[in-house]
């Protein structure tokens, strides 16, 4: 079976009559809004402060939707003039908004709360602004003309003018959603205290803050195309070892920064970077068998399970216990265990291929999560009680207690094993792998050893996620078969595939943002895993490879670009070769 | 001469079998042998024990019975569209899930309004009736967004997105009718058992049990009387094929869908009346137990998805206290999920063409 995730599924923009345009972006921006409202984004938003006492992330979601329909509508570029364009964006806004405008007109009728639980006091307040029904509802109608047309504005006015105003907002937007992140590293040196007192009040982003941040913005951007050109070309004009020498010191300092980052940030930074560690560590040894074997495994949650127990059952203090060895005694073995079920769990699927390898693979890992959750294994693994009073890893004399020590731990971890995989990947192994990826049958006539080279991949890549298990555990200090579920199996294969299948960096890329972000946006927390649906859908749809594809997708999708390119312009020249003879007659 | 030519072929046909005998096929037979041994052994030990009288035994057996209708509705849903278009439709348990949710509050109205003792029949119709439209369109929007776009694509990223989707599904329902379990209402005329000598059947199985054997009979009949059924099965046959012949497969596939999503309506209801209670990951459990019965059918066979789903429905009530209860495992009941999962990933490795031997498993994989 060829396994070709990369493959259609781009979405083909397709030229459509410019009245249907309009209408289609309206009503787009409206089933949207309409789906955020209902579901409870919008409501949740609506408590989060972007700047304090002025916005809140939910108007700004408002507002930015019916932004959006101006922009859709103004980049199809299907109108004459740009006051077409303006119109367009003024009526697909109409549209969104007074569609939009049914939902708070129902709410103010009937009570839909009974069934809706999203659809309450506090947002139908946030729809109509707090004013009385008729006049907040015809704001609230009024907001999408206005909004419409600024989002087509946008679009038509010069790239001197909208670049710094499209960059100070974002900026704004970034300064007030990452409070958490930002505050503590300026709040904690006395050098950078100031200016943490000049953007941020108490509560927030305080207005203050968010008009200096925009002009700052706003200027830089203004200054950096003013002289990027220049600045690119006087690089360029230097000489090839000077260019390298710079970019490694880039690289370097970056490196530097983001190492001692976590200690300037504090334990909260620390621990949503400790997830990501993790989660990258996982997503790794999955990985090599998605990304690189091709095997689409359900079950990997299973590994991450066995990890965790066989660290907790040698080192816990508690009836269960088995040794009390030291953490570093105990993680090789248990990673050894993953590897032994990885190979176990491999055997009997080492036939079954597609599809059904992933409902095998996933029955295989509930048929772990039931057992140990039974009272039946209860006796040797605390059935739902779990395993507790697990103790921290030591460093020589120096507990690692807190998360930024775990973090560096993981980092750690982290960098053997990703150096580990990127050996692996270009070994003879790795090459076997892409190989039976590729074309299972053609691997074997070729004489790979599909059993050994099948039973590696799982076996390997079960080692990765029993080492994020192992210092899981002793993160935790006790595991529960609650924190093993089909769903962090799913977690892990949505962060590859949104990163990029087979790539390394796209695979802590994919972690960043679907681990990371969610952690630090408390509010996303809840609908996280809304949102890693809606990102897998949309990875599959618009951008397969991956947010970071690896190399070998990028050469294959630049030839595919070049290839298109050559045919476009051949069809081009074809067209050309026949309207000449016309133009004659 | 002739035979000894074949005691020749013969041996060489055993040797070149010994030949390809690998550790992992050992180990499949080890397996087999094991599985068989719990089986074997747990039987006797518990009819050695007779723990379970006569008249539990036929409780457990119509339990499963009912509880298998219920999954045999839901595995049509994952064979008509593997018929049709060779692939798992991942989300099928989040779909029946929908339709069952947003009937509750139907179900919930009704009850407290006394309409649903008053006119049971009417009452129970206008539930399944809103689940198999919420159930359709959930389909529907399923299968344009994620399924059509890859149709002439043999890849796992219908899979990947269909896995996608059934996030969606589960966590908009969480958001729009909140994370709290909801009970299922329970009608008087639900309650109440049937005797027929020393045995007893509860009402609701029975009414359960009847209203799948119903919608499965109906099924039937469009699949093989009507127009539209005939399309289906031409287009799973070869659907180029059938596309010569002036079938506009686009129309069958969403026809396939739509059916699907009714028996998933009917199902999740159903479900629900069994269990009693309802939230945004009830789907997942029936979901991926319909999805072990139509491989255990056979998939794309739809006489194979009934058996199968009565099958596992019967072997997951029947199993805990006959095959685990007789080797002493304590609270045999917690190990049912057990079963099911079991009995899919063995299916699957060792007999993917499901019992009835069609091998349309070997197309795609």
């Amino acid at each position: 079976m060829a396994f070709e995730v990369v493959t259609s599924g781009r979405a083909e923009r397709q030229r459509v009559a410019p009245v249907r345009n309009v209408i289609r972006a309206g009503l787009q921006i409206a089933l949207a809004g309409v789906f955020v409202a209902v579901v409870g984004i919008l409501g949740m938003f609506n408590n989060r402060p972007i700047i304090v006492g002025e916005l809140t992330l939910g108007y700004a979601t408002l507002g930015l939707l019916f932004l959006t329909t101006g922009i859709l509508v103004a980049t199809q570029r299907l109108y004459a003039s740009a006051a077409h364009t303006l119109i367009a964006g003024l009526v697909a806004g109409t549209i969104a908004s007074a569609t939009f405008a049914l939902l708070p007109v129902a709410m103010s009728l009937i009570n839909l709360r009974s069934v809706f639980v999203a659809l309450d006091a506090p947002l139908y307040k946030m729809l109509t602004f707090g004013l009385s029904p008729p006049v907040g509802i015809a704001v609230f109608v009024g907001l999408g003309p206005v909004l419409g047309f600024l989002g087509a504005l946008l679009i038509e006015l010069p790239r001197l003018y909208r670049r710094p105003l499209a960059g100070g907002l974002i900026a704004v937007g970034l300064a007030g959603l990452f409070q958490e992140l930002l505050r503590p590293i300026l709040y904690n040196s006395s050098v950078t205290k100031p200016v943490h007192d000049l953007l941020y009040g108490w509560y927030g982003l305080i207005l203050q803050g968010a008009i200096i941040i925009f002009v700052v913005t706003a200027a830089g951007v203004v200054i950096w195309d003013r002289y990027h050109d220049g600045m690119t070309s006087r690089y360029g004009n230097l000489a090839l070892d000077t260019q390298k020498r710079i970019r490694w010191s880039l690289i370097l300092a970056a490196a530097v920064l983001g190492l001692l980052f976590p200690i300037y940030a504090g334990n909260f930074i620390g621990q949503v970077l400790l997830t990501v560690g993790l989660f990258t560590l996982m997503g790794m040894g999955l990985n090599l068998e998605v990304g690189i074997a091709g095997l689409l495994d359900l079950g990997f949650v299973a590994f991450y399970a066995t990890g965790a127990y066989a660290t907790g059952l040698l080192m816990a203090d508690s009836p269960y216990a088995l040794a009390h060895l030291s953490f570093w005694q105990a993680m090789p073995i248990a990673v050894l265990c993953s590897v032994i079920l990885g190979i176990i769990f491999g055997i009997p699927v080492l036939k079954v291929r597609g599809d059904y390898l992933a409902v095998a693979t996933l029955g295989l890992g509930e048929i772990v999560r039931v057992i140990v959750l039974s009272d039946a294994a209860a006796p040797l693994l605390g059935g739902a009680h779990g395993v507790l009073q697990i103790p921290r890893p030591y460093l020589g004399t120096i507990e690692l207690n807190n998360p930024v020590a775990l973090f560096y731990l993981t980092l750690v971890a982290s960098a053997v094993a990703a150096y580990a995989a990127w050996r692996l990947e270009e070994s003879r192994l790795g090459r076997a792998w892409k190989a039976i990826r590729d074309d299972e049958d053609v691997a074997q006539a070729l004489g790979i050893n599909l059993i050994r080279v099948k039973l590696l991949a799982y076996g390997l890549g079960a080692a990765f996620a029993g080492l994020a298990g192992s210092i899981f555990a002793t993160m935790l200090g006790s595991i529960f078969p609650h924190s093993f579920q089909l769903i962090i199996s799913i977690n892990i294969l949505a962060l590859i595939i949104v990163g990029g299948m087979g790539s390394l960096v796209g695979v802590a890329l994919g972690a960043v943002v679907l681990i990371g972000l969610p952690e630090m946006l408390r509010e996303f927390g809840e609908f996280r895993y809304l949102f890693y649906g809606l990102a897998i859908v949309a990875v599959m749809r618009i951008k397969p490879e991956g947010l970071w594809p690896s190399a070998a997708k990028r050469r294959e999708l630049r030839i595919d670009a070049e290839i298109e390119a050559v045919q476009h312009g051949e069809t081009l020249a074809a067209e050309q070769a026949a309207a000449v003879p016309e133009g004659k007659a | 001469m002739k035979s000894e030519a074949a005691t020749a072929t013969g041996t060489a046909d055993l040797r070149s079998k010994l030949h390809g005998f690998t550790y992992v096929d050992a180990v499949l037979w080890l397996l087999r042998m094991a599985l068989l041994a719990v089986v074997v052994l747990g039987t006797i030990g518990t009819l050695n024990k007779g723990t379970y009288s006569a008249s539990q035994w036929f409780d457990f057996f119509t339990f499963g019975l009912t509880i298998g209708g219920v999954y045999a509705l839901i595995a049509l849903g994952y064979t008509l569209v593997y018929g049709i278009l060779r692939l798992i439709n991942f989300a099928h348990g989040d779909i029946t899930m929908t339709g069952a949710f947003s009937a509750f509050f139907l179900a919930r109205s009704f009850d407290r309004s006394g309409f649903l003792d008053e006119y049971p029949v009417t009452a129970m119709l206008g539930i399944i009736g809103l689940s198999m439209a919420v159930c359709t369109a959930t389909a529907l929007i399923v299968e344009r967004i994620c399924y059509r776009p890859f149709r002439h694509v043999a890849s796992l990223a219908p899979l990947i997105c269909a896995i996608g989707a059934s996030f969606v599904i589960q966590h908009t329902f969480r958001g729009m009718y909140g994370n709290s379990v909801r009970s299922y209402p329970d009608p008087e005329w639900m309650k109440g058992t049937i005797q027929f000598g020393d045995f007893s059947v509860a009402m609701a199985q029975i009414i359960v049990f009847g209203t799948a054997a119903a919608a499965m009979v109906f099924l039937y009949l469009i699949v093989q009387k009507t127009r539209m059924g005939t399309a289906m099965r031409a287009v799973s046959e070869d659907r180029d094929a059938a596309a010569l012949m002036g079938i506009d497969a686009n129309k069958v596939i969403i026809f396939t869908f739509i059916l699907g999503a009714c028996m998933a309506g009917i199902g999740g209801v159903l479900y629900c009346f069994v269990y009693k209670q309802i939230y945004f990951y009830t789907g997942f459990l029936p979901g991926i137990k319909a999805f072990s019965a139509a491989v255990l059918g056979g998939i794309g066979n739809i006489p194979g998805a009934m058996v199968g789903g009565l099958f596992l429905g019967v072997i997951e009530s029947i199993g805990p206290p006959l095959f685990l209860d007789g080797i002493g495992i304590p609270a045999p009941y917690q190990l049912r999920d057990l079963i099911a999962f079991t009995m899919l990933v063995m299916v699957l490795v060792f007999r993917p063409q499901g019992l009835f031997g069609e091998a349309l498993a070997k197309k795609r994989a």
